[in-house]
């Protein structure tokens, strides 16, 4: 087992590129996920009840089922139906609804931690159901929730991996493929872990800060 | 309609690798768990430093990478793996990481009074550690250690990639062998969704068993 820095350098610009994929997964897949989680968490809400019911079994399925699975279900399933994804669209919609369903329950603890009064106090003002939302309840219950939504976006940063599986050229598919033409696994193999590792040692510090600044519910 | 017996006794030879992998890594996930977490509230700053390493370490690169190293590294080190192997181990190693700070919340969550009554009976520290405080705080860790299982059961769709035959694999070759893609797919995801329904209700009648002995215990 030996490191060759020589190769490091030569295979250094197409990681690179790979990196600028993984972040752009990651940044769209979040927005997404945020989207998703708000819609889901709201439909949980619903008067309808069943509305609310599948909603709920439909996210636990998805909770519940392996990610990897579901981007080949994105992506050979719904050309069949006449729905052809390029393969970032795919994966960026199989990370956003997978964590979608996760920071669904980021959104429904932080909705019901705002306390009673505030809706009472809504109705005793005469809002109406969207500035009660959009004015008292949503102003008080994100700014808590923002530690825990960060720390899905980071699991799904790490998670990002598997969109090589459905040929998405992010940074791990671009290790393969170099590891492949010169059979050398251990330094794309271990440059990609410790990218990996160096980001996410970055984001426990963020997180740290997050947390001291938002994390507090002022009561 | 192709003979779908044949197929389906493919993904259910699928399904028995993925159980045989979940139960492995389960076993692999929960001594590595109490190995470090008992380590991070060691009195030792050699043994914390080594737990906290190892859980910083396997958090903070994914689990694909990680299975990848293993398969694809570890035998230019001279250590070769079967694709088995390397799963169990990525997949233990990786888990085990995440339970590992559910084991150390669980214990520091045990309260003060539990430790001084320890000391006031003259238990030793792994006396009061075995007969005080992991009883109590196992009850802690029990439902986190269930979504942990849930995780690792999802996790293992990843071995696919490293040609084990499992459940997410079979898929894929009845998808080659038959051009169909919703019947794999959909019926795959069925599946892991009820394995983990299974995990989840084994996790709940095991809490309710554990919590009969302990009632008023915690207030």
């Amino acid at each position: 087992m030996d490191w060759d820095w020589n190769f490091v350098r030569e295979i250094m610009p197409t990681l690179i590129q790979g990196v600028k994929i993984t972040i752009l997964a990651t940044i769209l897949g979040s927005v997404l996920a945020a989207i998703v989680g708000l819609g889901i968490a709201l439909a949980r809400r619903s008067e309808n009840r069943i509305v609310a019911r599948s909603v709920g079994w439909f996210a636990e399925f998805i909770r519940g089922t392996p990610l990897l699975v579901q981007l080949y279900f994105i992506f050979y399933v719904l050309p069949d139906i006449g729905i052809l994804l390029p393969p970032l669209v795919a994966g960026v919609i199989g990370l956003g609804l997978h964590y979608g369903t996760y920071t669904a329950e980021v959104y429904r603890a932080g909705i019901d931690n705002v306390p009673r009064g505030q809706w009472e106090a809504a109705k005793a003002c005469n809002l109406n159901g969207r500035h009660t939302w959009t004015h008292i309840i949503l102003p008080q219950a994100i700014p808590p929730m923002i530690p825990a939504l960060a720390n899905y976006f980071i699991a799904m940063f790490k998670e990002t991996p598997l969109l090589s599986a459905i040929t998405v050229l992010e940074l791990m598919n671009q290790a393969k493929s170099v590891a492949n033409t010169y059979y050398r696994y251990i330094e794309p193999m271990t440059l990609v872990g410790a990218f990996f590792l160096v980001i996410s040692l970055c984001s426990v510090v963020l997180l740290r800060w997050l947390e001291h600044r938002y994390g507090r519910i002022e009561r | 309609m192709t003979q779908w017996s044949g197929y389906l006794g493919l993904i259910l030879q699928g399904a028995l690798v993925t159980i045989e992998l979940t139960l492995m890594g389960s076993v692999l996930a929960l001594i590595m768990a109490f190995l470090a977490g008992m380590g991070r509230v060691s009195r030792f700053i050699i043994v914390r430093a080594i737990a906290t390493t190892y859980i910083e370490f396997f958090r903070g690169t994914s689990i694909f990478v990680q299975l990848f190293w293993a398969y694809f590294v570890l035998p230019f080190a001279g250590l070769s793996l079967t694709p088995l192997q390397a799963g169990v181990l990525a997949l233990g190693l990786n888990v085990g990481a995440y339970a590992a700070e559910v084991v150390r919340g669980a214990i520091l969550s045990v309260g003060r009074e539990q430790y001084e009554a320890c000391t006031a009976l003259n238990l030793g520290r792994w006396q009061g550690m075995r007969h005080v405080i992991l009883p109590q705080a196992l009850l802690v860790m029990l439902p986190t250690f269930g979504n942990n299982a849930i995780e690792l059961l999802k996790a293992t769709s990843v071995v696919s990639l490293i040609s084990l035959a499992d459940l997410t694999f079979q898929a894929q070759v009845v998808r080659s062998q038959t051009g169909s893609t919703l019947m794999p797919f959909l019926s795959v995801l069925i599946i892991y969704f009820a394995l983990a329904l299974i995990i989840s209700w084994g996790v709940r009648t095991l809490e309710r068993r554990m919590a009969r002995g302990l009632d008023g215990v915690r207030v």
